[in-house]
């Protein structure tokens, strides 16, 4: 080998790996994602029947695999539970987030269930450089009523763009607990509410299996 | 006969609103409800009649009826609307989106036939959400009390104000032959209550205290609609 094609070679090298980065520093745009991943569930939901049929098992596992890893319960937490939130304790954090993602979870995929049959059409994205948040917007087409809005908060994490809000019909799937969970934590402190959601879980779980039993 | 069935209406209206009044002094949670206690038995009220009457006739219509004539009653009621809505936009200063309602009103009722077909929506001619209660909002009207009131459902003082007024103007209320009138009025609720079908449970599941969050998201919506869709966010 010759001095120059080693040269050549390892310029090739470079020059991919260069690429590479390329590659990742440009992450799938917003709402590129979010269209990517509401067509790929609710393809999924028109073919399964057992989804279609509200086997809630069958659509937690559905969203916890395609939607789940875009979400960040964290922050969609914080936001429900407002000011109390700085309150409240590592531990408490922890167990506040997995409940109410599991009820999050439950709300989501009874609504993408409840409008499977419809059209969705994501609305493209006009985004400005540097924008770390961004709203992305979609509507269900549905026929002889008005479209039913669809909207997704994204915040740009590293490569990432994560969901911290859903908004449908311009109710926020998480904010609208705000006063709820206010509520909770002046009566029974941030405990109680770790222990209503618990409960409410809970109950939600035994009647879906009590409804999956009698089927 | 109109104008007495109107004065009843009204007159039924203050009545509910005095009755909601009494109940004025209650320690309130959320600032926007202080008629809480009243709103919480009315809520109770409506959740009973609807469990046993509104919801068992909107999934008969929802079941029996096939999809094109639903579409149809839900096009041409939509169709019948979309004057008022052009109306709203233009006194709220939206020449545009009233250009929008008239375009699909033109186009539904001929092309459309008579708005059974929402021709416009193919076109690509945006159908715009705007009623009376949005324009005293835009005018600088501030969000007012939360009422609660059975088959009529979740309202602000501001909106009630709006719809109230909106009676007036309703396309069905100027049918002349009373059973064609109460009929019409009967389909359009039905076909509406069908429409919120889908929504029954994901807000029971969702819930913590239904009461509150069937609230706290009409609030959210009227806020969302008098934004058109852009309202302010605000993190905490």
């Amino acid at each position: 080998m010759t001095e120059s094609t080693t040269m050549i070679s390892r310029f090739l090298v470079f020059f991919s790996a260069c690429l590479l980065a390329l590659n990742v520093a440009a992450a799938e745009a917003p709402d590129a994602l979010v269209k990517r991943v509401s067509e790929d569930v609710l393809e999924i939901v028109k073919q399964d029947h057992g989804i279609r049929n509200g086997d809630i098992k069958k659509i937690t596992a559905l969203v916890d695999a395609k939607v789940l890893p875009h979400f960040d319960f964290q922050r969609m937490t914080a936001l429900a539970v407002g000011r109390d939130w700085r309150a409240a304790n590592a531990e408490q954090k922890k167990r506040l987030t997995e409940e109410f993602k599991a009820l999050l979870v439950r709300t989501y995929a009874n609504a993408v269930t409840s409008y499977s049959n419809q059209k969705l059409v994501v609305k493209p994205l006009k985004m400005k450089t540097g924008e770390t948040e961004v709203l992305v917007r979609s509507e269900i087409q549905q026929p002889g009523a008005q479209p039913v809005q669809l909207d997704y908060w994204l915040e740009q994490q590293g490569d990432a763009w994560k969901v911290f809000d859903v908004v449908v019909a311009g109710i926020s799937l998480v904010t609208n607990y705000r006063e709820q969970f206010a509520k909770e934590v002046r009566d029974n402190g941030i405990d109680g509410l770790i222990a209503t959601l618990a409960a409410k879980n809970k109950s939600l779980e035994t009647s879906a299996a009590a409804k999956t039993a009698r089927k | 006969m109109r104008t007495s069935l109107k004065t009843n209406t009204l007159r039924s209206l203050l009545a509910i609103g005095s009755m909601a009044l009494a109940c004025l002094g209650v320690a309130a949670e959320n600032p926007h409800d202080p008629y809480e206690n009243f709103n919480r038995t009315m809520y109770t009220v409506n959740k009973t009649l609807d469990t046993y009457v509104t919801r068992p006739l909107a999934q008969a219509y929802d079941a029996s009826v096939p999809l094109p004539a639903k579409a149809g009653a839900g096009n041409f009621f939509g169709n019948l609307g979309e004057a008022w809505v052009g109306a709203n936009s233009l006194m709220q200063g939206k020449p545009g989106d009233a250009g929008d309602s008239l375009a699909r009103m033109l186009v539904n009722s001929t092309v459309g036939i008579f708005g059974l077909f929402d021709v416009a929506s193919e076109l690509g001619i945006e159908r715009h959400n705007e009623d009376l209660g949005q324009t005293f909002a835009v005018w600088g009207a501030k969000e007012s009390n939360y009422v609660f009131l059975p088959l009529i459902g979740p309202r602000t003082v501001r909106d009630t104000a709006g719809w109230a007024i909106e009676f007036f103007t309703d396309p069905l209320m100027g049918i002349k032959n009373n059973h064609t009138r109460y009929s019409a009025v009967a389909v359009r609720f039905v076909d509406l209550r069908a429409g919120l079908l889908p929504a029954d449970k994901i807000v029971e599941e969702a819930a913590i205290d239904e009461y509150a969050y069937v609230r706290d998201a009409y609030l959210q919506r009227r806020q969302n609609l008098i934004y058109d869709g852009r309202p302010p966010r605000f993190d905490d």
